[in-house]
């Protein structure tokens, strides 16, 4: 496998993370020599091993349908980029 | 003092031979000389620790204390304190002060620990060699050329250099014990699930673990007394009574005889931990330590972990696809940095991002955004997740057989500043022998064994089975009754 220009561009998009053209280049041959060393993994048949998602088996807890959490929207948008009466702002996605 | 154990240190404390504020001003001094060296620390707040130190002087007076009361301890700046600024090595948190305590540091504060600062690391844990941080590198106390390894470089630097008596980290694949090996100093990676993440900046959730460093193995004991618990805040916090994990240090196993503390002890010697790529320095001092442990009583026998070899290209899908969905939180929207020039709303969140996240936080996103991706899924995420199942199953086969496993802690000695920064998968490889016990979930340590190349510190791991810490810190502990590597301190500190 080895990924094109284009498809780093794609990536990067979907993770929204702005990259330039230069940059694309190096980060697209760096992507390249880590995806041949995990490789190595795809060529393991192991089609009747149950996917290990966690290191133990947990349950999700359930607690009682109460507040637990005070309001400390000012504690919290004390750190934020910026707000108006609070909330937060952003540019408009809606005209 | 700088050089005490905690319990010395405790002894002091209740004796009034020292007060906790004079203790932290003892530390806060030397961080402040050993930082233009080592740039072990992102933020000292002087003020706040010798208040803190002020209040555990109260409770010491009042009769009010236990073994950690007014014992100043670094965090790794992964974990929130409140009223701290609270990095994680990054641009994007770099003016991020913490509205809240994370559960570890609730419990280390109300036991009466100052926050003595918060450490350097790589940039949201990812590296290896500390190089990643915004905040610029931190160097290794033994040699200032020399990386400290990571991502928790700078609690083990500090704790080598003697600039905090204890410090707190995190390992997703090996990052509390590779620096602790490079470093020259004890760390403890617990079972998964013992110490709550709530309020730890999250990289890798199935992986990321808190735990201690210290000079030897009572140290982590104490610490981990301290640190574990369940919280309900964590739905991986494993609700189990609590341990005393100092209980096993004197007598890991009952009825030995004298001079034999480890007598019955079987340790397994994992043949791929051994094998090509370790460095030839490290391998002898690895197995002069082992000789030491059969000195001791213990046997040692190799045992068999074939899948062992597949854990770095599994680890490289497992980490960055659950980073790549973390890391999705930081959008310049509700805290963290924002671009000061951008469009639209998908503009901004892309030039904030690009603006604040370095090359290898980066580079993690995306391939965990690939590996997710439509199409792609099942051939690297599952296909990861079965490798996880074979190397957690070669685990459980070995423990069937021995009590422990060791081995080295990592191929070579600390590398030179650079060395590595280019070839990001040799910098990978440096957590070969670490990753396998994250992706299963188990306990494991590493502790100072000697020097190898330039004099640097070699590290050597321990690895138990699920919920062994305390006898595995036993079994440190009589090793570092009988040796004297966890007391060496660098030149000039």
């Amino acid at each position: 496998m080895s990924l094109q220009l284009d498809e780093v561009k794609r990536i990067a998009m979907l993770a929204r993370i702005a990259v330039s053209d230069a940059e694309a280049a190096s980060v697209r041959d760096q992507l390249n020599d880590i995806f041949a060393m995990i490789e190595k993994m795809q060529a393991v048949e192991a089609p009747g091993v149950a996917p290990m998602a966690h290191a133990q088996d947990v349950m999700l807890r359930l607690r009682d349908d109460a507040v637990t959490e005070s309001d400390r929207h000012q504690a919290f948008q004390a750190i934020a980029p910026q707000t108006e009466a609070g909330l937060y702002l952003v540019p408009r996605v809606i005209d | 003092m700088h050089n005490a154990s905690l319990r010395e240190l405790a002894d002091a404390l209740a004796a009034k031979r020292i007060s906790a504020v004079e203790l932290a001003g003892l530390f806060l001094g030397r961080i402040a000389s050993a930082q233009p060296d080592l740039n072990a620390f992102v933020t000292v707040d002087r003020e706040r620790t010798l208040a803190a130190a002020r209040a555990a002087d109260a409770r010491i007076a009042r009769g009010d204390h236990g073994p950690l009361t007014g014992i100043p301890i670094a965090h790794k700046d992964i974990w929130c304190a409140s009223g701290w600024r609270t990095t994680c090595g990054s641009r994007m948190l770099a003016n991020f002060t913490s509205p809240y305590d994370a559960h570890m540091i609730e419990r280390l504060l109300a036991a009466g620990a100052p926050i003595l600062g918060k450490c350097n690391m790589d940039e949201f844990a990812m590296g290896s060699s500390n190089e990643t941080s915004w905040f610029g590198p931190v160097r290794n106390p033994w040699h200032k050329a020399f990386v400290p390894g990571g991502s928790s470089g700078g609690s083990a630097a500090a704790v080598a250099a003697r600039l905090a008596p204890a410090a707190t980290g995190t390992d997703t694949g090996g990052s509390i014990r590779q620096p602790a090996a490079l470093c020259g100093v004890s760390g403890l990676k617990p079972t998964y699930g013992i110490v709550s993440r709530y309020g730890m900046v999250a990289f890798a959730s199935s992986l990321d673990q808190g735990g201690p460093f210290g000079k030897g193995a009572e140290d982590l004991a104490l610490l981990l007394n301290g640190m574990a618990g369940f919280d309900a805040r964590d739905s991986t916090s494993l609700e189990r009574a609590p341990e005393d994990y100092t209980r096993l240090l004197d007598r890991p196993f009952a009825d030995t005889p004298a001079g034999r503390p480890l007598a019955g002890l079987r340790i397994g010697l994992p043949k791929q931990y051994f094998g090509a790529g370790l460095g030839a320095e490290v391998a002898q001092t690895v197995e002069t330590a082992l000789e030491e442990m059969r000195k001791l009583g213990a046997t040692t026998r190799e045992v068999d972990l074939p899948s062992s070899d597949l854990a770095v290209p599994a680890y490289y899908v497992i980490a960055p696809a659950e980073a790549s969905s973390n890391l999705s939180r930081f959008d310049g929207v509700r805290y963290g940095h924002r671009a000061e020039q951008y469009g639209d709303l998908i503009d901004m969140y892309c030039r904030s991002r690009a603006e604040g996240f370095g090359p290898e936080v980066k580079r993690r996103i995306l391939i965990g955004t690939y590996v997710l991706s439509h199409g792609y899924y099942d051939a690297y995420y599952v296909q990861a997740q079965r490798i996880r199942r074979l190397i957690a199953d070669d685990f459980a086969r070995a423990f069937r057989e021995v009590d422990v496993i060791a081995g080295p802690t990592s191929p070579s000695v600390a590398f030179e500043l650079g060395a590595k920064t280019a070839d990001p998968v040799q910098m990978y490889l440096n957590d070969i022998y670490t990753i396998p016990a994250n992706l299963a979930g188990l306990p494991g340590m590493s502790i100072p064994c000697g020097f190898g190349e330039k004099d640097l510190p070699v590290g050597l791991q321990l690895v138990g089975d699920y919920f062994s810490e305390a006898k595995m810190l036993g079994v440190a502990h009589q090793y570092q009754r009988a040796t004297d590597w966890h007391r060496r301190v660098p030149p000039g500190y």
